[in-house]
């Protein structure tokens, strides 16, 4: 396939891999982590660990949506699912997630309830249109990626001046999350430069992540999705830590500049605001993390319109409201544990089975290791296929 | 199928499926008489009785059925439509075993609702089928359900084969160096599907591979009687198929991304949709495990087969206690390739 072939080239991840082992000075560790969930998946999707030298380690970090988002708000997404009249709009990865009393959306949906899987948030217009006497709630989550779609449709939503379309808004950002990585005091996080985010910054540019260097002496390379950029960034990060310098470097300079996509950010500011604080999964209350919907938009957003319902839900589920206490996500999620440190990891926590988040989506650390990763610990035995006799 | 005469014609312009034409009554027979007999007409169905009797196998021969539900939505689509599929689904099954397929029965629940043009485009779409697969639709039922409790229509076939003494195949029985073989490039059937849902509707140019498969398996078998299993990888596609053969057979597999052929359509589309191709399903492919020293004439025959064009060469069987199936990328990494988690998409057969 044109312009995605050349970026999984199989020579030139060789000859990466060769710079990095050579470059990469054996006296020293490499603590990289990579923000993005799409980056984790890349990793373990094209066995790039294979490639590395042992004192090159990569740290998986909380940039996936599904894992940060607490239960308490996919609870009230499900209190929402419940109500009589709703149809309730998500994205595939959020249906299976569970909740508290190991209640999902796909269990909702089950029960008779009108959960819908979507591609295009946009697809809510449509199906409220169709459905005048529905409440149609477009349960929103993502980083700065997803976001501008929900800005787009709020923005439509209010032009049409639809009555039965509301946005549930848990919108997260991403640069607050890497402040709040880096600025936790006490912790004993090893972190030496950071892969910066592939589809966000696409939107938000480079420029959000350039306190990172000044703060904090922590570099950051801006890396695209396919492996050879993976390998292109932690060979720039190598050579900026090698030569002692701390800076924002572009590896993914085919989609991204330091401004980011100005009108999908006129759109989003336009749409929404930030909230003083909210909760990650794992990180805790992070301030000024998040998106809400602007009070001149609150007509659209759920958490208004509903707020009477969410209510009550909230004081019948106080009691109901744990992670299981042995998971070790919060630690995963700030790179302070690996998956395998897990005692539930692979038994009793499978994909099948998620017990905590990051086991959820395909693009959590501990899902990412346990379908593509659990071979590496043990040995390999067959390398390449042979052909017939 | 009894086919009691009757006067008036259907109208197969303007009519649609209500509850008489599951009562019992004038509408069920009208229905049978004008659409199931006159489509699927064959000495068995002829005999008009509940069940039709069938002939003797040759001696030594044994039996194989199986049997599928098909509630595939859309109903037509781009190389098919349920029609057509649920009879290559059954006949694939049989065919999985080696066997020669005679015989398919057919059950079809049809919603209140459902135009007659539709249902009788679907009817001969399977007829058609059958019969290109040589194989006698010898006995049936038709049900219908109110307007709600269906999809149009579903179909439920169960096929009968039968198969040679000498020919032993079973999931169970790959072993270690035996060479994993696939007939085509893999997942055209379900990004076929998926473009034709109207949440998505993107334009492909794909059809989908569905296809019976008896005819290349018997080539197959006659080029390599040593092989050990077939298998057709349908819902779960590659993946999930490899992973339940490597654990019947208690063995680990690897196999080689290059080496595994996927139209650049499907390998576009599955890189928008976040889909992995050996994940998605396939209607008209089998995956064959044979013994090392008869992997080269069994691709030889399959690359002459007109359903067998594309095949390749993809891996091999290992031993491994965990049962593992593991791919050597193209990247040059290796990596774990699981069991489907959850579901990849709704509805696909």
């Amino acid at each position: 396939m044109k312009y995605v072939d050349e970026f999984r080239d199989g020579d030139l991840a060789r000859k990466l891999s060769e710079d990095i082992a050579r470059e990469a000075r054996s006296g020293r560790s490499y603590h990289l982590m990579e923000f993005c969930g799409g980056h984790t998946h890349a990793i373990f999707r094209y066995g790039i660990p294979d490639l590395l030298p042992d004192n090159v380690k990569l740290i998986h970090g909380p940039g996936c949506p599904v894992c940060v988002l607490p239960i308490a708000r996919l609870d009230m997404a499900m209190a929402l699912a419940q109500q009589d009249d709703v149809i309730l709009c998500t994205y595939g990865d959020m249906l299976r997630v569970p909740g508290s009393g190991r209640q999902s959306l796909l269990k909702i949906r089950a029960e008779g309830r009108d959960v819908r899987m979507l591609y295009s948030p946009l697809d809510c217009i449509a199906l409220a249109q169709q459905n005048p006497d529905k409440q149609v709630v477009f349960f929103a989550i993502g980083f700065e990626t997803t976001t501008p779609p929900t800005a787009v449709l709020l923005d439509q939503a209010a032009k049409l001046g639809l009555e039965n379309l509301t946005v549930f808004c848990n919108h997260v950002l991403t640069p607050a999350a890497m402040h709040g990585i880096l600025g936790t005091p006490g912790d004993e996080l090893k972190l030496d430069g950071f892969v910066g985010p592939a589809h966000v910054s696409t939107v938000i540019g480079y420029a959000p992540y350039e306190p990172f260097p000044e703060q904090y002496g922590t570099p950051v390379v801006i890396a695209g999705f396919e492996p050879l950029d993976v390998l292109q960034a932690i060979l720039m990060l190598i050579r900026q830590l090698n030569e002692g310098r701390s800076e924002v470097e572009n590896e993914f300079t085919r989609a991204v500049t330091r401004e980011g996509n100005a009108k999908a950010g006129a759109l989003t500011d336009r749409m929404f605001g930030i909230r003083d604080t909210f909760e990650w999964r794992g990180l805790g209350f992070v301030p000024r993390s998040a998106l809400q919907i602007r009070p001149e938009w609150q007509q659209f957003d759920a958490e208004v319109r509903f707020a009477a319902q969410l209510q009550a839900h909230a004081e019948s589920l106080k009691s109901l409201l744990k992670d299981n206490k042995a998971c070790e996500c919060p630690q995963i999620l700030r790179g302070l544990k690996s998956p395998r440190d897990c005692k539930l990891f692979d038994n009793p926590c499978t994909p099948d089975n998620p017990l905590g988040s990051c086991m959820v989506s395909s693009e959590g650390a501990c899902a990412a290791y346990y379908q593509y990763g659990r071979r590496q610990q043990d040995e390999p035995q067959v390398i390449a296929v042979a052909g017939g006799q | 199928m009894s086919q009691k005469k009757s006067t008036s014609r259907i109208d197969w312009k303007h009519g649609k499926v209500d509850m008489t034409h599951g009562s019992g009554g004038r509408a069920m027979h009208q229905l049978i008489s004008q659409l199931f007999a006159a489509e699927f007409d064959n000495e068995f169905l002829q005999q008009g009785n509940d069940g039709a009797l069938l002939p003797a196998l040759a001696p030594g021969e044994r039996l194989v059925m199986a049997t599928d539900a098909h509630v595939i939505s859309p109903l037509f689509f781009p190389g098919g439509d349920i029609g057509s599929l649920s009879v290559h689904g059954t006949v694939n099954d049989v065919a999985m075993n080696g066997a020669r397929p005679l015989y398919l029965s057919v059950a079809f629940i049809l919603e209140e609702g459902l135009p007659l043009a539709d249902l009788k485009r679907i009817v001969q779409s399977m007829a058609a089928a059958a019969r290109d697969a040589n194989v006698a639709i010898v006995t049936g039922d038709t049900k219908v359900v109110e307007k709600g409790s269906g999809d149009g229509v579903f179909i439920a076939t169960t096929g009968v084969g039968a198969v040679t003494a000498d020919i032993n195949l079973g999931g169970d029985q790959a072993q270690v160096g035996d060479r994993i073989l696939i007939s085509g490039s893999m997942g055209d059937h379900g990004v076929t599907i998926l473009s034709q849902r109207d949440s998505l509707g993107f334009e492909t140019g794909l059809e989908s591979d569905s296809q019976s498969l008896h005819d290349l398996v018997a080539e197959m078998l006659k080029a390599a009687p040593g092989i050990r299993c077939l298998r057709d990888p349908t819902r779960g596609g590659l993946a999930n198929t490899l992973n339940e053969l490597a654990q019947q057979s208690e063995v680990g597999m690897v196999i080689d991304e290059a080496r595994i052929p996927v139209k650049p359509q499907v390998a576009a589309a599955c890189e928008f949709l976040g889909l992995d191709p050996l994940y998605v399903a396939n209607e008209g492919k089998l995956i064959a495990i044979c013994p090392a020293e008869q992997a080269d004439a069994l691709l030889a025959a399959m690359k002459r087969h007109p359903k067998g064009q594309d095949a390749a060469l993809v891996g091999e069987v290992i031993a491994d206690s965990n049962h593992f199936v593991q791919m050597t990328t193209r990247f040059g990494g290796r990596r774990m390739v699981d069991w489907l988690n959850g579901e990849q998409l709704p509805r696909i057969c």
